[in-house]
């Protein structure tokens, strides 16, 4: 039954669904595992970095881009395919263009909310237009607004956009949302470092061989945006791994 | 513009730039941010003659953007600590002028717009960056206008001056139509930013009367609002030859 209503985007199925949008949203899901937190003074992305290939220079392969100074956007990235990475790109260049028109015109930056809303306007008009097919991409969209407050958006292929405290986007996104809801406290994000572990202790758990495979960036209010490096990385995991054996010492301890 | 397109005139002499102000190449497409540029839904109409004083874009309470234009009248406004001051005379003169009420109205439909797609009030440099948005796409073709754009937002009081050629100007005084600069004058000799609301009142009214006196375009009443941060309040109308018999005797 699907097969007679999936062939255009533009046509519903008898019972409601776009399969093409649909369709979309599965090529999202084998795309690689972001994760976004909004702390109480910091939002923290986190990606997983495919392992590149030999000759790849890896400096060329960036997940986390900038839309403007300081609002900063994570897409999950369809790799097997070719186009979808593409589709990113040419979402991130109307929304960098949306942000300085924004900014020429009412002489004020963009609210998260605002560019947000773009994209998600952008994704929607691609599935109602003849001929086109939807963007294969999901994005998690951060950053402070004027009034110092931190954002997290999330928009996916059918153009619809919501607010997240946090956030997982691409492969095994429920498993990592899961985590997220057993551990996402108001004490854990009232403290930078905090965010930023649970950030990476979230990826861990989807992610093979550890810190090598995450790539990290965090936007502190006020200060633009930060990556961390394969080194700084590797001190976060390993104090993690630290907390961890201890929490595990203390359990056998009451245990025993 | 209709009339334009059926005459075959070819809109070449455009700057490219005074149409892009939407941004994107798709232009208007996502109703987002198209600010009528492209698409006026009148035909200008020729020979009106110039209107009164307008006011209260969106009307509600707070924090509302208010222009004034006028040509063969004067007008001031100034910004001073508890907001901003607007004052007009009321003589209407005859001439070749476009009618501002359209742009008013085009700029208070983008105004309503904006509250409503994004949640909060256009800030006053946006309004008035829309204005001369609008104003630069009819450059060179004979649009007369000069006006100035009130309004108290998250930055605080705020003034612009728009005119016909795109000129828009933030400042903390400005004053339009024919008897301007007896206006200024007046007004330059008693402004301080720390005035309280009576005096800015009394140097509002000063400043139209004896502009309106010596100025033969000018005259009639005084009108007068007060822009605060909760709002704006009229504050008088008062006649122009009353106040100046007042003047006039309080000096002998």
């Amino acid at each position: 039954m699907a097969s007679r209503y999936d062939r255009a985007i533009t046509v519903f199925s008898p019972d409601g669904h776009l399969f093409q949008v649909e369709y979309a949203q599965e090529a999202v899901k084998k795309g690689s595992t972001a994760v976004g937190i909004r702390g109480t003074n910091i939002v923290v992305l986190g990606v997983e970095k495919k392992s590149v290939a030999k000759l790849q220079d890896e400096r060329t392969v960036r997940k986390i881009c900038a839309l403007d100074d300081h609002v900063c956007m994570a897409f999950a990235v369809f790799t097997i395919f070719i186009g979808l990475t593409a589709d990113a790109r040419v979402v991130i260049n109307r929304a960098r263009v949306q942000c300085q028109s924004h900014k020429l015109t009412v002489e004020d930056p963009v609210t998260v909310e605002y560019i947000t809303r773009f994209i998600a306007t952008l994704k929607q008009k691609y599935t109602q237009s003849n001929g086109r097919r939807p963007f294969g991409i999901s994005a998690l969209i951060v950053g402070f607004d004027d009034d110092g407050i931190p954002r997290l958006y999330q928009t996916d292929p059918s153009g619809t956009y919501h607010a997240w405290k946090a956030n997982a986007i691409g492969r095994s996104a429920k498993t990592v949302r899961e985590f997220l809801e057993k551990n996402y406290t108001e004490d854990a994000i009232a403290d930078d470092n905090e965010a930023i572990k649970l950030a990476i202790r979230a990826l861990l758990e989807v992610v093979q061989s550890g810190g090598r495979n995450i790539e990290l960036a965090i936007i502190k209010r006020n200060q633009p945006l930060k990556m961390f490096s394969a080194k700084e990385i590797e001190l976060q995991v390993t104090e993690i791994e630290k907390e961890k054996e201890e929490a595990e010492k203390k359990k056998s301890k009451k245990s025993a | 513009m209709a009339l334009l397109d059926v005459c075959g005139g070819s809109r070449g002499q455009r700057p490219a730039w005074a149409l892009s102000a939407a941004g994107s190449e798709h232009g208007s497409d996502l109703g987002h941010y198209s600010f009528s540029m492209r698409a006026p839904e009148l035909a200008l109409p020729r020979g009106m003659q110039p209107t009164e004083f307008f006011h209260a874009l969106g009307g509600d309470e707070e924090r509302n953007v208010q222009i004034e234009m006028a040509h063969g009248t004067t007008t001031l406004a100034f910004k001073f600590q508890h907001g901003v001051i607007v004052a007009v005379d009321s003589r209407a003169s005859a001439g070749n002028y476009i009618d501002c009420q359209y742009w008013e109205r085009l700029l208070a439909k983008e105004c309503r717009l904006y509250y409503l797609r994004n949640g909060e009030r256009i800030s006053v440099s946006a309004a008035s960056k829309l204005l001369s948005n609008m104003m630069c796409q009819y450059r060179g073709m004979g649009l007369s206008m000069g006006s100035m754009i009130c309004g108290w937002d998250k930055k605080g009081p705020g003034l612009y001056y728009v005119d016909e050629n795109g000129t828009r100007l933030s400042g903390n005084m400005f004053s339009t139509g024919s008897g301007n600069t007896y206006a200024y004058g007046v007004m330059d000799s008693g402004y301080r930013p720390d005035l309280t609301p009576e005096e800015a009142y009394d140097l509002g009214r000063r400043a139209i009367v004896h502009a309106t006196h010596r100025d033969s375009y000018s005259g009639g009443v005084v009108n007068m609002y007060h822009m605060k941060e909760d709002g704006w309040v009229k504050v008088e109308c008062t006649d122009v030859s009353d106040l100046l018999h007042q003047y006039r005797e309080a000096n002998q």
